[in-house]
């Protein structure tokens, strides 16, 4: 990925499998959310390949198809800076998510036939059932903007979630969270990987990125300087010398 | 709640005065001095500043005192942050037990409209209710979407013209061309938005009015097609089972048949946003590219919305040259598309009864307050900017629907 | 080959008009992200003003300098009164508003300012006296370029010249810069805002009452509704340009000029308002970054 000559992303690889954690971390500016960008479709990659294998199915590339038809294929995020709709319901927030996999059109919309009808109930049961798990359920018809942080954060999860992913890309989903919320988000991360979906995390908080992740890549000035498991990386220099810049204090075991 | 406590201050006073001789000053050349140039000849006409420098005085207290008043009441900033609805208009409609009467009233009145008044009335009363449709169909795009569309009256032209020229040509009924003018007008609305639509708003609304300029001067240069500014006249009234009417039961006629198509333009509207096609419609208009990531095709969605309006428009069209008998490219300019533009902007930009109730207010205001008629469109312009700065939400804010019930506990609700 | 110097000459003159109006586009779009759809009516009410000067003091017997340096005056001040004037009571109490609050008070303002004219003065076409001075020197070319032609063309390009001094070197144009590129930082270094803005619609009004008097006096007739049409083409010749572009608005209303001078002289002049629209929508469409303008990408 380049911008005007510049490149942000290099020769980047990563692999994620099913029921994995991985996280992606990396100093300020190193293209952490550039990559996310290049995936989900929002930018579009100079060079290379972008492939998902579903379970049972065949490897399809993702590379130039518009942002929408990725989510259609199975990727879902959540954005750095929180991107709800505001001034709608949570609970509508949610049914958007379920917009790519319902069907009812304007004609649906205007006769309101039994398969609209019925589409539409499941629509509302399956976004209670995501507030409920995301622990949001009491706060369905709050509009999001009332939200506190960390709620909207987890509403930003339970939306992405209604697009039914393979795989989830969470950037810095902890972010402005306080530990009591950081505790919550670990458990609800975990219990999605329990599920069988596939995470990609963004995150600068270390204790949240060791305790979860099966796999680790370091990235800086838009290459990766290390992978590996969370004992490997918080053992490699280069990470040490490019992420941390002295010796590792902030990440306890 | 206790009444904010306001006063003018001797600064303010100041204030006020120092604004209202700036006005003085700005309004001189055009207000103080009227010129007759073939004559060489001025005219002064000095009282005229008086009435401004009054004005603009009492009209700048009046802000100072509003302002003041509103800062008092809300210690929050702007109007988005107030729960919905905190105007006393929307207060009372949504109060229990006052929409239900009110609507029964309503009704009863529009039912026996034409019984009790003239002909004459009846026919304004049809035209407000042709503003009504036009302020609906708009709303779709502007109000719902989000997609500022100035150039609106062109599907209005589109409809108009259809059924003027099928039945010249081709002899084609009132009842053939309303369907056939909505789809001309849906397909060109197609047809301009696919490459449109992905631009920004601003950008979107001025290519829009782009558009609707060149359709309008397309119908007065091209002769041999339109039949140029002169236009087209006999365009026929919409006929009832073949019979004859009268000029005042074809009138009768036609006001029963507006008032359907709004009640049926007021169903779809309602259905259309509490649908999976609104509520994508209304998060394309708060966040594109959060919208995008949820798996929205935005492109689509926006000529949904797009193709929609232009139906209604095209609808309104053919309604028009019927109702007229006569079209000509003049009831087709950008001051159309504003008039419809404030109808929606005055409404509350989504909220259905907020532009059933502008367009009313709008259309029949000046005319029945006939020295004002000339000042209508001064009148549209101070609501536009009134509108924005003073209430960006409208008359009547739109609200979101709720779709669980509040204080029940997510526990009893279906899984 | 005269015909097609001639057409030339005339297309380069509509061009230097439409620069001083587009200016005005650029660098309030520059500045706050606004299309200001009430620019148009600036220039009206500059041609108007203009017009208003000259009937009263011609009524004192000036000379004709003189009546022309006036008028100018007045149309400058008056104009920069009425665009400071609307940017207060308009655009100032919307910044922040979501992106098209300010344009549908923009086109409220276009339309309340129309119809003011209209019905302080007259709906119709008035004659508006030459108050460009003829040269006896240019009389054997008359064909080609007019006397007024060759005013408007040095005035816009010595116009230009101050511009670009002006925002370059004084201090006044230095922050203009800033708070273009960046207001929220502008205003942490101290730069204020809101005054640089109003600032900036100034010197925008400015030149749009420059403009005014300048086509009046060269067309010979104005009404109320020229703003409408003229603002729309300076916009289509900013956008052309790459609106925010001071440069570009220049070059774009130059090609725009040039284009509908031949496409009149050649095709055919019903259409002539045609041309631009459609010059304005395929732009947009295709390239909508203008000419020298840049292509942004949002931030995610």
């Amino acid at each position: 990925m380049e911008f005007g000559g510049i490149r942000a992303l290099d020769a980047f690889d990563l692999q994620l499998r099913q029921g994995e954690i991985v996280a992606l971390i990396g100093p300020n500016g190193a293209g952490k959310t550039t990559f996310f960008n290049c995936l989900t479709g929002l930018y579009r990659p100079t060079r290379g390949e972008l492939l998902l294998t579903p379970p049972g199915g065949e490897t399809r590339g993702l590379v130039g198809l518009k942002p929408n038809e990725i989510t259609e294929q199975g990727l879902a995020r959540t954005f750095q800076n929180i991107r709800l709709f505001p001034r709608m319901t949570v609970l509508e927030n949610v049914m958007i998510g379920l917009h790519c996999r319902t069907r009812a059109g304007v004609l649906g919309a205007i006769f309101r036939g039994p398969a609209t009808r019925k589409e539409e109930k499941e629509t509302i049961a399956a976004s209670l059932r995501l507030l409920s798990k995301t622990g949001l359920a009491d706060l369905a018809d709050e509009p999001a903007r009332n939200l506190p942080y960390g709620a909207q954060r987890r509403l930003e999860i339970a939306r992405a979630l209604a697009t039914d992913p393979l795989v989830l890309l969470l950037d810095e989903p902890a972010a402005g969270m306080n530990p009591q919320e950081t505790l919550e988000l670990d458990e609800l991360i975990c219990r999605l990987r329990d599920e069988g979906l596939s995470i990609l995390l963004i995150e600068h908080d270390m204790k949240l990125v060791m305790s979860l992740s099966d796999h680790i890549f370091v990235m800086d000035y838009g290459r990766k300087i290390a992978e590996g498991s969370p004992v490997e990386v918080r053992r490699n220099p280069e990470v040490i010398k490019a992420y941390l810049g002295e010796e590792e204090s902030d990440a306890p075991a | 709640m206790a009444a904010p406590n306001v006063r003018l201050t001797w600064g303010d006073t100041g204030r006020a005065l120092l604004t209202s001789l700036w006005f003085v000053f700005l309004t001189f050349p055009f207000l103080a001095v009227k010129i007759n140039p073939a004559e060489q000849t001025v005219l002064w006409r000095w009282p005229n500043l008086i009435h401004v420098a009054v004005t603009t005085f009492l009209l700048s207290l009046a802000a100072c005192l509003y302002r003041q008043y509103r800062e008092a009441r809300l210690d929050r900033k702007t109007e988005d942050d107030l729960p919905v609805g905190h105007n006393p208009l929307h207060l009372l409609w949504t109060r229990p037990g006052v929409r239900l009467p009110l609507l029964a009233g309503a009704s009863a009145i529009a039912l026996v409209f034409p019984l009790l008044f003239s002909t004459y009335q009846t026919n304004i009363m049809i035209t407000a209710l042709l503003y009504v449709m036009l302020g609906l169909g708009l709303n779709i795009v502007v109000g719902v979407a989000g997609l500022l569309d100035l150039g609106y009256v062109a599907f209005y032209a589109v409809g108009a013209y259809s059924y003027a020229l099928l039945n010249l040509h081709f002899g084609i009924g009132f009842w053939t061309a309303l369907p056939l003018g909505a789809l001309l007008a849906a397909l060109f609305g197609i047809l301009l938005g696919f490459p449109v639509l992905r631009l920004r708003g601003d950008y979107l609304a001025i290519v829009t009015l782009g558009f609707g300029e060149i359709i309008r001067l397309i119908l007065e240069n091209w002769n041999d097609f339109s039949h140029g500014p002169s236009g087209i006249a006999n365009i026929p009234r919409p006929g009832f089972f073949g019979l004859d009417l009268s000029l005042e039961g074809s009138i009768t006629y036609l006001y029963y048949l507006m008032l359907g198509l709004v009640l049926f333009t007021v169903f779809v509207v309602n259905r259309l946003q509490n649908s999976r096609i609104g509520r994508a419609w209304f998060a394309l208009r708060e966040d594109e590219i959060a919208c995008q990531a949820m798996g929205i095709d935005k492109t689509r969605t926006k000529l949904t919305a797009f193709a929609l309006g232009a139906t209604w428009a095209g609808m309104a069209g053919v309604i028009f040259a019927a109702k007229t008998t006569f079209i000509n490219p003049a009831s087709f300019t950008f001051l159309e598309s504003a008039i419809i533009l404030c109808i929606v902007v005055l409404g509350g930009m989504g909220s259905i009864i907020g532009v059933i109730l502008a367009a009313l207010l709008l259309i029949l205001l000046p005319e029945y307050l006939r020295p004002l008629a000339d000042y209508r469109m001064l009148a549209f312009g101070t609501v536009l900017v009134a509108m924005m700065v003073f209430r960006p939400r409208g008359l009547i804010s739109p609200v979101r629907r709720t779709y669980t019930v509040r204080g029940r506990t997510i526990s009893d609700e279906p899984a | 080959m005269e015909y097609f110097v001639e057409l030339f000459f005339s297309g380069l003159t509509r061009g230097a008009i439409y620069a001083l109006i587009a200016l005005g586009y650029t660098m309030v779009y520059g500045i706050i992200g606004l299309i200001n759809f009430a620019h148009g009516e600036i220039y009206m009410i500059g041609a108007f003003t203009a017009l208003i000067a000259a009937t009263v003091l011609s009524l004192f017997n000036l000379p004709l300098p003189a009546l022309l340096f006036l008028s100018l005056a007045a149309a400058v001040i008056w104009a920069s009164a009425y665009g400071y004037t609307i940017e207060r009571v308009a655009y100032r109490p919307l910044r922040g508003a979501p992106r098209l609050s300010p344009l549908i008070s923009a086109i409220g303002m276009s339309i309340f300012l129309q119809n003011y004219v209209l019905l302080a003065q007259t709906p119709d076409f008035i004659p508006f006296p030459a108050l460009i001075p003829e040269f006896a020197a240019l009389e054997p070319y008359a064909g080609v370029v007019g006397s007024s032609d060759l005013v408007i063309l040095l005035s816009t390009a010595l116009i230009m010249l101050l511009l670009s001094l002006f925002i370059k070197f004084t201090r006044t144009g230095k922050a203009m810069r800033a708070t273009a590129q960046d207001r929220t930082m502008a205003a942490l270094v101290g730069i204020n805002v809101n005054r640089i803005i109003a600032a900036t619609f100034v010197v925008g009004s400015a030149l749009a009452a420059v403009g005014g008097l300048l086509i009046a006096s060269h067309v010979g007739q104005i009404n109320c509704f020229i703003g409408f049409i003229a603002g729309i083409k300076a916009f289509t010749a900013a956008v052309l340009g790459g609106i925010g572009s001071i440069p570009g608005a220049v070059l774009g209303s130059l090609i725009l000029g040039l284009t509908e001078s031949f496409a009149t002289g050649y095709v055919s002049s019903d259409y002539e308002d045609v041309f631009a629209f459609s010059l304005l929508v395929l732009i947009l469409i295709f390239r909508p970054a203008g000419l020298l303008g840049k292509t942004s990408t949002e931030k995610v």
